[in-house]
């Protein structure tokens, strides 16, 4: 079995150049070939395995550990980590791309985990809410949506965490517009809205304190 | 006797203050469990076919490839051959397997054949309404209305209403059920109800209540939608039986979620109002009519909060039977309905007067009875914070900032509430190493129920926040009501403080010997028990607690306690305003400002209550502006049951809000008043008053959606204009 955190960020070493060609245009192709495979199809030139139609090991890099599960091909990531890893901090509320409630970072990414399939995840740096703190302090994001009331039921709050964080990652100091579009995916239904404003504004100063210097240069993000 | 009343300003140490959530880490670390996170052993995964049709019959059911398939352990059919179905969405077979795509692969492979009937389900033309679709109507007359109508000095006629909402709750309705042996059921349910869940089971299966356990943590969004144990989790209980015991998990997706599991049903009237020349309200007259579904709907209290004092009122309402499931109580039942028909046209009245709306409102304010002068006070502190006399401009001229395609325009409303406290038991226990518990069978929507009975109880023992631990969620905890009709904060910080006051006067009872004085001389402050008036005769709380030996105090607090202090209070007012601007070129509306001034009694929790007032503006966003489920009157299904159609605001779409909480000398005497009702109300009205400020054109229903709002500006109907 191949390490998945190891072939995350590195391209394929055999010199094919499909890899590269694809490289950042498709998650699909990505896929590193699951041990077992029982049969394999020639596809833009390549080998790729036939996975399924019943279930099949992976390993998820989650939370910076690596998780075995067996799924069937079909399965959503956020299915995966919700039914087959009793990760639930990512909710499945539309199950289609609306809402965010499932939103998870995926390589420094804010990616919504019920349109990525489980197996697509593989080799990828998986982020959730659980994942967040550290030595047992909630994340600055966390604090501040805690500090500033940033929810009610709750169900959409660790979407918005992630979503805040990917924002945040990118955007140190994110202007009104960044903000609108970086929460854009997200829903909340018992209206949270205010509270995550000022949870951002918080979460944005707290994390430029503690941030290395080079990152917030000018105080500019990157566009 | 025991004081139980709440501590003046100045002596409370919590009380009032604005303090996080204590639940706060769990939910934004994701680690807080909601029912539908809940995976247990073995668990099987339950799903439901359900009807397409909204008005059949069904001619015959095939299970049986369901029943073949690998992983399918329970497959159920729920209606006989010859049933008939009354609306789209209808329970009609239940499975159980191994995991849910096979759940879902047994459901595609059931075949139901029907026999297609007639259907209706929209209600929005009342001429168009059947006859048999019809209720008998209702009628209410006060005064004489028909005289008062053709003395009238000023009248103002229109049309008015909202359509159907749904609750959408994030987290869907559904539960686990288990059977822990041949006799006991364990019951994990998103509920608003834990206390009553388990005699509903229990009577459904025809079981001793006392076999049915129910356990929630936490809850993803319930609204009023969220009462009743329900048909599909019933079958998840029979289902579990029929596997073995297995736990059955059985969450709605998010389209039956949409189409079944609640809504608010519409409203629409036609109304009339008089007034005389100078502006004093005379005459209300309505017909209305508006659906929840099959059993029609009643009629909401119009007109709104003014009833007390027009001198003559005729209401007549029809409820209208459609084809679509069952309404569901949703915040503030019938009141924002009211709210936004008559709000909407006493505001087209004032501009029919050339008045200014606040003038308006305030020179007929004596017209809402007793809370008038909190009425007033609230709409005087909400202009205020608007800038209302500075920015309004007579409808139709934009207000100050308005260029010519985009258009300003301001709008208010005022609304009411009860929110007395409901009945609530709470079992307070002091331990003899000094730590405390507070037991209660209640539920935290996320509204903050669990942080309340911390602050409440840590405020009567003195103690810090973290030295009481709060048990909530467990039909074995001692009996608290159903989370509703903003009923729970008073109900449950009532019984919390009688519990907590009763169990610190046994404990003075212990300590006051070894202190040489009376129990009725001590108080408990500042983490001590110290004599009153003389601090420096204390004991630590731990130093008093010790003298409890090895046997804990336990005092159950009841609310409500006939012969003790009212803890609590019902009637509430509040008064919201909105800015907003109007692009009359594309129709979208946009919102500025949004304005509320609540009253609530005594505040527990000052930031959790904040939030309540946030989340029920926003909510009243929604309301205004984007929600409406769709109905197709070809196939009779809502076309809209997913989150791409069926519209929310998103964070970029509420503009900017500020909440006043009225506090202090004349209310907090009142007691703890509920909170997540009234203002939820004003929000539909308000919004649509100023847009119609705005674009000097009443938009006859909401939402106010930008083909809504061209339509609208096409009649220039104004007050006159038809649906």
């Amino acid at each position: 079995m191949s390490s998945s955190d190891e072939r995350s960020d590195k391209p394929d070493n055999s010199g094919v150049s499909r890899r590269n060609f694809l490289k950042g245009t498709s998650v699909a192709l990505t896929i590193p070939l699951v041990a077992k495979s029982e049969r394999v199809v020639k596809a833009a030139g390549a080998d790729v395995p036939i996975l399924g139609p019943g279930k099949v090991n992976i390993t998820l890099n989650l939370n910076g550990a690596p998780k075995p599960a067996s799924v069937e091909p079909r399965v959503t990531l956020l299915d995966a980590l919700r039914n087959d890893l009793d990760i639930t901090g990512a909710k499945r509320v539309c199950d289609r791309a609306t809402c965010g409630a499932c939103t998870v970072i995926v390589d420094s990414k804010a990616v919504y985990a019920c349109t990525m399939l489980a197996i697509e995840a593989q080799g990828k740096k998986i982020q959730t809410a659980e994942g967040l703190e550290q030595n047992g302090k909630l994340h600055p994001v966390q604090q501040a949506f805690w500090d500033n009331d940033a929810q009610q039921c709750g169900f959409c709050t660790p979407g918005f965490v992630m979503a805040c964080k990917a924002l945040l990652d990118k955007h140190p100091t994110p202007t009104p517009e960044q903000i609108e579009l970086g929460t854009g995916g997200n829903l909340c239904r018992c209206g949270t809205y205010v509270g995550i404003k000022a949870a951002i504004a918080q979460a944005s100063q707290q994390m430029r304190k503690t941030r290395p210097a080079r990152l917030t240069r000018g105080g500019k993000s990157n566009g | 006797m025991a004081d139980y009343k709440w501590p003046e300003e100045g002596k409370r140490s919590l009380i009032g203050k604005r303090i996080s959530r204590i639940d706060g880490p769990l939910k934004v670390s994701g680690k807080a469990k909601y029912t539908f996170d809940i995976n247990r052993p073995e668990m099987l995964f339950g799903k439901m076919l359900r009807s397409p049709y909204a008005h059949a019959k069904i001619k015959s059911i095939d299970t049986s490839a369901a029943e073949k398939m690998p992983g399918v352990k329970v497959v159920k059919k729920l209606l006989e051959v010859g049933a008939e179905i009354q609306y789209a969405g209808v329970d009609i077979v239940a499975v159980a397997a191994v995991d849910e795509p096979t759940a879902e692969d047994a459901i595609r492979a059931i075949k139901v054949e029907y026999e297609k009937l007639p259907h209706f389900v929209n209600e929005q033309d009342l001429d168009k309404v059947p006859a048999d679709r019809r209720r008998p109507p209702t009628e209410d007359k006060k005064g004489e209305p028909d005289k008062a109508l053709q003395e009238a000095e000023v009248l103002i006629e229109g049309v008015f209403g909202n359509e159907v909402i749904t609750h959408c709750c994030l987290e869907s309705h559904g539960l686990i059920a288990e059977w822990e042996d041949e006799n006991n059921l364990l019951v994990h349910p998103s509920t608003q109800a834990v206390s009553r869940n388990g005699g509903e089971m229990a009577r459904a299966l025809g079981i001793p209540a006392n076999n049915v356990r129910i356990k929630m943590d936490h809850v993803g969004g319930g609204f009023g939608s969220k009462f009743p144990i329900d048909p599909w989790g019933i079958e998840a209980a029979r289902m579990s039986k029929t596997a073995g015991g297995k736990p059955v998990k059985m969450m709605l997706e998010r389209d039956a979620e949409l189409t079944v599991a609640g809504s608010r049903p519409s409203a629409f009237a036609r109304v009339k109002v008089g007034a005389t020349k100078d502006g004093k309200i005379t005459v209300w007259h309505s017909e209305s009519w508006g659906s929840g579904g099959l059993a029609g709907a009643g009629r909401p209290p119009y007109p709104y909060v003014f009833n007390f004092g027009i001198p003559h009122q005729y209401t007549k309402h029809h409820g209208i039977i459609t084809n679509t499931a069952q309404q569901r109580a949703w915040r503030a039942p019938n009141h924002p309905q009211a709210c936004l028909v008559t709000m909407s046209a006493l505001e087209d009245l004032a501009a029919k007067l050339n008045m200014d709306p606040l003038d308006f409102f305030i020179q007929n304010i004596e017209l809402t009875g007793i809370r008038a002068n909190v009425y007033k006070d609230e709409l005087l502190k909400a202009a205020e914070m608007i800038e209302w006399k500075k920015l309004w401009r007579p409808r139709g001229e934009g207000a100050v900032g308005s260029t010519k395609t985009v258009k300003r325009g301001l709008g208010l409303s005022l609304h009411t509430w009860g929110g007395g406290g409901h009945p609530s038991d709470c079992d307070l226990t002091i331990h003899p190493d000094g730590s405390v518990e507070a037991k209660l069978g209640s539920q935290d929507l996320g509204t903050g129920t669990r942080t309340v009975i911390q602050i409440v109880a840590a405020e009567t023992l003195g103690l810090p926040m973290d030295t009481v631990k709060v048990h909530i969620g467990d039909n074995r905890l001692p009996f608290s009501d159903a989370s509703g009709g903003s009923t729970t904060v008073g109900g449950i910080s009532s019984s919390t403080r009688r519990a907590a006051v009763d169990a610190l006067n046994t404990l003075f009872e212990k300590v006051a010997p070894a202190m040489n004085t009376t129990p009725d001389k001590l108080e408990a402050a500042g983490g001590k028990v110290q004599v009153i008036g003389n601090p420096s005769s204390s004991m630590t709380w731990k130093q008093a607690c010790a003298k409890l030996g090895t046997q804990p105090i336990t005092a159950r607090g009841k609310q409500p306690a006939p012969g003790k202090e009212t803890l609590t209070n019902a009637g509430v007012g509040g008064v919201q305003m909105a800015d907003v601007s109007v692009d009359i070129e594309t129709g979208i509306v946009k919102m500025n400002n949004f304005i509320a001034v609540q009253d609530c009694g005594l505040i527990i929790d000052l930031k959790t209550a904040e939030s309540q007032v946030y989340g029920a503006m926003i909510m009243g966003v929604c309301f205004a502006l984007y929600e409406e489920r769709v109905m197709d009157s070809q196939t009779g299904r809502v076309l809209n049951p997913n989150m791409e159609f069926y519209k929310l605001a998103g964070l970029a779409d509420i503009g900017n809000f500020k909440v006043h909480m009225v506090t202090g000398k004349g209310h907090d005497e009142r007691g703890v008043i509920g909170l997540g009702e009234p203002p939820t109300v004003s929000p539909g009205a308000a919004i649509s008053n100023a847009v119609a400020n705005a674009i000097g054109v009443r938009v006859p229903t909401i939402p106010l959606t930008p083909d809504r709002v061209l339509a609208a500006l096409e009649k220039k109907g104004g007050a006159n204009a038809k649906i």
